[in-house]
C-alpha cells in the first residue's frame, strides 16, 4: 500500500498531519498544566484543610453483626444454633520473640505448619497492635489447657465467635438448609450495609426463605484512632438487633419415624396437618450433613456428594418428580363423578385388559384374570386398572386435566422454601408444544392409572390429598409456624388463609370417595389391607405402583430378574382420621416396590404415632 | 544510508523504552505501599511487566505494512468477539467482559483500544486527506460501532478510551474543524441515549461525581477519600509508605484505580511534576515519531495511539483528583494490573515498529 501514496499530495497530506499533530500537543499542554494547578490547589493551597481532614478522618466505624435467630421444632427442641467456637491469637507488638511463643504454644495447643505459615502471611499484612489468629477452631480441651497456663503468654488470648451448628445434621437438612458464607451471588441481593459485618447468609432452606427475620439488624461502634489506627476510645456504640427465632412446623417424633423407615433407602416422607398447612414430617432420603457447607465444604466431600448415585443433594419432597401410579385413582375417580360419567355403583366389566377400538395392543390390569364386575368402590379398594382405563377414556384428557388441575398438580404448592418444581400435569397443549405431537387416546388411558407423561412431586400428592381431606378447601403447606422476638418471648403466629376451595355440584362425592379410601385399608379386599388391620381409628387411603420401565405385552414382572434401580416405585397416599383428618401424608419410595407392602405400612405406623400422642385414639 | 544503529538494528526506540521501564519500575515502588507492603503482590507485577515489555520488543520487530495488512482483519475479529463476549461472557464486577479461553481469561474490549485506531488508520491511509464528509462518516461508523458493543457490557471506561483512541487518529487526519464540531454536537445529543444504558451504579458514580459530599459513605466516598489523600501529601509529600489515608484503609482501589492518590500523599507536588515530565517526555516522543513517520498510516496511527495514552493520563488524574466522573480508567503503566499493561505496551511496540522499520535512514534521527 506505500505504492499508492506516490500519487498523492504527499507534502501537502504531511504538512496537515503534522500541524495536527502539533495542535494536539498544544492542546495536551493546556491539559496537563490543568492536571498541574488542580494538584497544585489540592496539595499546596487547601493543604491545611486537607491535613486537618486527614488528621480527624480517624473516626471509624465498625461494625458489630447481630446474632442469627434460632430455629426450633414444633415441640421446642433446638434445630438451629450459634456456637461458640474458639480461636487463639496473637498480638505481635506484646510479643518479644514470636517464635520461641509460638513453639511453647505448640506444647499444649496443635499447632501445624499450614497454620504457622497462614499466621506469617498475615503477620505481614496487619499493623503490630491487631490481633492475629494462629489456630482456628480450638476444641474444649485446648481452651481450658490455655486458659490454667495463659499468665504464661502475655499477647495471647482465646477469642470466641458463633458458628451456625445443627444438632440434628442430616435429620432435617431438606426442610432447615444451612447457612454458608456469604458469596458474589448474595451480594448482589441483600443490603450490604446491614451485611457488613455479617460472614455467613441462608443459602437453602427455611435459612434462606427466613433470611431477613434470621439475620437480624447490624450495630455499629463508632471508635477514634490515632494517626496509625489504633482504637483511642469508643465515641458511639449502637447494639446490634439479633434476629428472630423460627419455629419449625416439624414434629420431631413424626420425622424420625419417617427417616426411619427411609433408612438406606431412596425416597421421600411428607405428613401434613390439614386444617392448618402445617407440615409435619419432611424427609428425604439419604440426607446429608448441613454443618460440614457452613465453612466451605472441601471439594472431595462435595464431589463425593455430586457424584452419589443416590443423589443425596436433591430435596425429592419438593424436587422429585415420580409417576403418581394408582394413587391418582382418587382423583380420577371423583372426576368421573363430578362429570357425571361414573356413579358410584354403576358397575362395569374387568376381563383383565382393556383394548381401544380398532387397536390389538391389550392395555393389561395389574390382576391377569380380571376383577369381574366392578363399581367405582371396588375399582378404588382393589385399584382395579381396566376400570380406570375405561373412565379416562370416557372422560378424555381435557377433562382430566381440568380436574386434576384443581388439585395442583403441575403447579407449585406454594411452599415457604424455594426450588420446589411444578413437575409435570400433560394436555393437548403441552403435548403439542414440547413434544410437537398431537394427544393420542392411548396416552389418556395410560394416565387414568397414573402413568405416562404425568409426573407429581410428593409434596404435591400430599397437598392433594389434604384437599380431599377437607372435602375441598386447598390449604397451603408451611415449615413455619411462628416467629419470635428473641428477647422478649413473644411468639407470632403466621396466619395460613385457605381461599380456594373445590365445589362440587354434589358434596356426597368426597363422601364416596373417602368410604372407598377408608376401604382400601380397612376392608379385607382393600390392597392395604394388612396395614389398616387392628387399627384403632379409620383411616383412608390409596396405594400405588409406579413402573419404572415398561414391560412388554407378554412379558411378566420378575422382581428377582430386573436391576434395584428399575424396579417399581412404591407409593401410598392417606389421610387419618376419617371422621375430622387431622394429618394426611404422601409415601414415596424409590424402587421399593409394591406399595402396599413397602410404603403403606410406613403409613400406618406414622398414623399410630400421630394419633396416640395427640390423644385422638377413643375407639377400644 | 547502511548505516544502522543498535536500536534501527533491534527495533528498539531507546527512548521510548526507558521512559516506559521507569514508569514501570516507579508504578512497583507504589504498589508495595498501596499494597500493604506485600512483597508478592510486588513479584506479580513486575512479571506482568518483564512480559509486557517483552510484548512491546517482539510487536516492534513486526513492519508497519504488514500491520497495515492485519488491521481489518483483527478488527473484525474484535467485532466477532465483543458479540460473542455479550452471550458467552464471564461476569465480573457485575459487567461482562471476560472471554474464558480456558487457558487464560480474555478481555475483547482491550483488544479493540488497539484494533480500532489501527482500523481507522488503514482506512484513511490511502484516502486522499483531509478526509471527505463521507469518509468521516465511515470512520465514525467503525468507532461507534465497537464503542456501542463495550458500552454495554457496561465498561464506560474502555469505551472512553476506544473512542478517544479513534477519534484522535480522525482529528490528527485533518477533519475539518466544522465536521469536528458536527460530530461533537451529535456526540452530546445521543448522550441521553448512552445514559439510558448505563446501569444504575454508573448513573450513581455520574451523579456523585456531580456532588460528592452527597453521599459520603456511599459512591462519594471514593473522591472525597482521595482528595484528602492528595491534599494531605503537601508539597514534599509524606514520604514513602508514609501515607497515612492510604495505609488506614480509607481509600479505596489503592493499588489500581486510585494509585495515584496514594503517589500523591507519598511524593507530594513535587512527585507528580516528576511524573508528569516522564509521561510528558513520552507523549512527545510518540508524536515525533509520529512527524517523523513515512507514510499516512505510520503518522496516523502513531499519533493516535500517543494522544490515547494521553487520554488515559488525563481521565485518571481528573477522576482521582475529583474533576471527572470515576469510570474505572488505571493510571497508565503504573497501576497494578496486566491487561492494560499489555495493551499500552503493544500500542508502543507498534509506534516502535514505526520508527525503527524506515526505509531510507538519514543519519541525524
Amino acid at each position: 500500500m506505500v505504492k499508492d501514496f506516490i500519487f498523492k499530495n504527499q507534502d501537502h497530506e504531511s504538512n496537515l498531519i503534522s500541524r495536527r499533530i502539533y495542535i494536539s500537543a498544544f492542546i495536551i499542554l493546556i491539559l496537563i498544566s490543568m492536571i498541574v494547578s488542580r494538584i497544585f490547589y489540592l496539595t499546596v493551597t487547601k493543604n491545611v484543610h486537607y491535613s486537618t481532614l486527614s488528621q480527624s478522618n480517624r473516626v471509624k466505624i465498625i461494625p458489630i453483626p447481630p446474632i442469627r435467630g434460632l430455629i426450633y421444632s414444633r415441640d421446642g427442641v433446638i434445630l438451629a444454633e450459634n456456637k461458640s467456637a474458639f480461636s487463639l491469637v496473637v498480638t505481635p507488638e506484646k510479643i518479644s520473640s514470636l517464635n520461641e511463643t509460638i513453639d511453647q504454644l505448640k506444647k499444649i495447643v496443635l499447632i501445624e505448619d499450614s497454620d504457622i505459615k497462614r499466621f506469617k502471611k498475615s503477620l505481614d499484612r496487619k499493623r503490630k497492635f491487631e490481633k492475629i489468629i494462629l489456630r482456628l477452631n480450638l476444641d474444649k480441651e485446648e481452651v481450658a489447657r490455655f486458659s490454667v497456663n495463659r499468665h504464661r503468654y502475655p499477647g495471647v488470648d482465646v477469642v470466641a465467635r458463633l458458628n451456625r451448628h445443627y444438632p440434628l445434621g442430616k435429620k432435617l437438612v431438606h426442610a432447615i438448609g444451612y447457612v454458608a458464607r456469604i458469596d458474589d451471588h448474595d451480594l448482589k441481593s441483600i443490603d450490604t450495609s446491614n451485611y457488613s459485618g455479617t460472614t455467613h447468609i441462608g443459602k437453602l432452606g427455611v435459612e434462606k426463605y427466613y433470611e431477613e427475620f434470621l439475620h437480624g439488624h447490624v450495630g455499629y461502634q463508632q471508635v477514634e484512632t490515632n494517626a496509625q489506627g489504633r482504637i483511642i476510645r469508643v465515641l458511639e456504640h449502637v447494639a446490634s438487633k439479633p434476629g428472630k427465632n423460627i419455629h419449625l412446623t416439624i414434629d420431631l417424633s413424626l420425622q424420625q419415624i419417617a427417616i426411619d423407615a427411609l433408612k438406606d433407602k431412596r425416597g421421600a416422607i411428607v405428613a401434613m396437618d390439614p386444617i392448618k398447612g402445617d407440615v409435619l414430617a419432611f424427609v428425604s432420603s439419604p440426607g446429608y450433613d448441613p454443618n460440614k457447607f457452613v465453612n466451605g465444604i472441601d471439594t472431595e466431600s462435595y464431589n463425593l456428594l455430586l457424584a452419589s448415585k443416590d443423589r443425596p443433594l436433591i430435596n425429592r419432597a419438593t424436587q422429585g418428580k415420580y409417576p403418581p401410579g394408582s394413587t391418582f385413582k382418587p382423583f380420577m375417580g371423583l372426576i368421573g363423578l363430578e362429570n357425571g360419567i361414573r356413579n358410584n355403583t354403576k358397575e362395569s366389566w374387568c376381563p383383565g385388559w382393556f383394548t381401544l377400538k380398532g387397536n390389538k395392543h391389550r392395555y393389561r390390569d395389574w390382576k391377569k384374570q380380571g376383577h369381574g364386575h366392578t363399581n367405582m368402590h371396588k375399582a378404588v379398594m382393589e385399584s382395579c386398572d381396566v376400570y380406570f382405563y375405561t373412565l379416562a377414556y370416557e372422560l378424555g384428557i381435557d377433562r382430566i386435566y381440568e380436574g386434576m388441575s384443581k388439585f395442583g398438580f403441575g403447579q407449585t404448592t406454594g411452599i415457604d422454601i424455594e426450588g420446589e418444581k411444578k413437575a409435570l400435569m400433560p394436555s393437548r397443549r403441552w403435548k403439542r408444544e414440547v413434544l410437537g405431537e398431537a394427544w393420542f387416546p392411548g396416552e389418556t388411558l395410560i394416565l387414568g392409572i397414573g402413568q405416562g407423561y404425568a409426573l407429581v412431586t410428593p409434596l404435591q400428592l400430599v397437598k392433594a390429598m389434604t384437599t380431599f381431606a377437607n372435602k375441598g378447601h386447598i390449604i397451603q403447606p408451611r415449615l413455619v409456624t411462628s416467629i419470635s422476638n428473641s428477647i422478649i418471648t413473644e411468639v407470632h403466629d403466621l396466619p395460613n388463609y385457605s381461599k380456594n376451595k373445590i365445589v362440587l355440584s354434589n358434596n356426597t362425592h368426597w363422601d364416596d370417595m373417602i368410604i372407598s379410601m377408608k376401604d382400601v385399608v380397612h376392608d379385607v379386599k382393600g390392597t392395604a389391607w394388612f396395614s389398616g388391620k387392628d387399627a384403632k381409628y379409620n383411616f383412608a387411603g390409596k396405594t400405588g405402583t409406579a413402573q419404572v420401565i415398561g414391560i412388554g405385552q407378554d412379558e411378566n414382572y420378575k422382581k428377582e430378574e430386573i436391576a434395584e434401580e428399575f424396579q417399581d416405585h412404591a407409593l401410598f397416599i392417606g389421610f387419618a382420621p376419617v371422621e375430622a383428618p387431622k394429618i394426611a401424608i404422601a409415601i414415596i419410595v424409590e424402587n421399593g416396590g409394591g406399595g402396599s407392602k413397602t410404603a403403606a405400612p410406613i403409613a400406618r405406623k406414622m398414623f399410630d404415632t400421630f394419633m396416640n400422642n395427640r390423644g385422638l385414639i377413643t375407639k377400644g | 544510508m547502511e548505516e544502522k544503529n543498535l536500536g534501527q538494528r533491534l527495533h528498539i526506540d531507546f527512548p521510548l523504552f526507558f521512559g516506559i521501564l521507569i514508569l514501570g519500575t516507579l508504578g512497583l515502588v507504589v504498589i508495595y505501599s498501596a499494597g500493604g507492603q506485600d512483597m508478592e503482590l510486588v513479584y506479580r507485577q513486575a512479571i506482568k511487566l518483564v512480559i509486557a515489555l517483552a510484548g512491546m520488543v517482539i510487536i516492534a520487530q513486526l513492519s508497519p505494512s504488514k500491520i497495515a495488512r492485519w488491521s481489518f482483519n483483527l478488527y473484525l475479529i474484535g467485532l466477532i468477539l465483543l458479540i460473542i463476549v455479550i452471550f458467552y461472557g464471564d461476569v465480573g464486577k457485575g459487567a461482562q467482559r471476560w472471554l474464558d479461553l480456558k487457558l487464560f481469561r480474555f478481555q475483547p474490549s482491550e483488544l479493540m483500544k488497539l484494533t480500532v485506531p489501527m482500523m481507522v488508520a488503514y482506512y484513511l491511509a490511502d484516502k486522499t486527506l483531509p478526509p471527505t464528509i463521507l469518509q468521516a462518516s465511515m470512520v465514525c461508523f467503525l468507532i461507534i460501532l465497537p464503542v456501542l458493543l463495550i458500552a454495554i457490557q457496561p465498561d464506560l471506561g474502555t469505551a472512553l478510551l476506544v473512542a478517544a483512541a479513534g477519534f484522535s487518529v480522525l482529528f490528527v487526519a485533518g477533519i475539518s474543524w466544522r465536521l469536528l464540531a458536527i460530530i461533537g454536537g451529535l456526540g452530546a445529543a445521543i448522550t441521553p441515549l448512552l445514559w439510558s444504558l448505563m446501569h444504575s451504579y454508573q448513573k450513581r458514580r455520574v451523579l456523585t461525581f456531580l456532588n460528592p459530599e452527597n453521599d459520603p459513605l456511599g459512591a462519594g466516598y471514593h473522591t472525597i477519600q482521595s482528595k484528602i489523600a492528595i491534599g494531605s501529601g503537601g508539597f514534599y509529600g509524606k514520604g514513602w509508605l508514609n501515607g497515612t489515608q492510604s495505609h488506614l484503609e480509607f481509600l479505596p482501589e489503592r493499588s489500581t484505580d486510585f494509585i495515584f492518590a496514594v503517589f500523591c500523599e507519598e511524593f507530594g507536588m513535587l512527585g507528580v511534576l516528576f511524573l508528569l515530565c516522564i509521561y510528558l517526555f513520552i507523549i512527545l516522543r510518540g508524536l515525533y515519531i509520529a512527524i517523523n513517520a513515512q507514510h499516512n498510516f505510520g503518522r496516523l496511527l502513531a499519533s493516535g495511539l500517543t494522544l490515547t495514552f494521553f487520554v488515559y493520563i488525563f481521565v485518571n488524574m481528573g477522576m482521582v483528583t475529583g474533576q471527572l466522573p470515576i469510570v474505572g480508567v488505571p493510571l497508565p503503566l503504573v497501576s497494578h494490573g496486566g491487561t492494560s499493561m499489555v495493551t499500552l505496551t503493544i500500542g508502543f511496540g507498534i509506534i516502535m515498529a514505526i520508527h525503527t522499520h524506515r526505509r531510507f535512514l538519514s543519519s541525524k534521527i
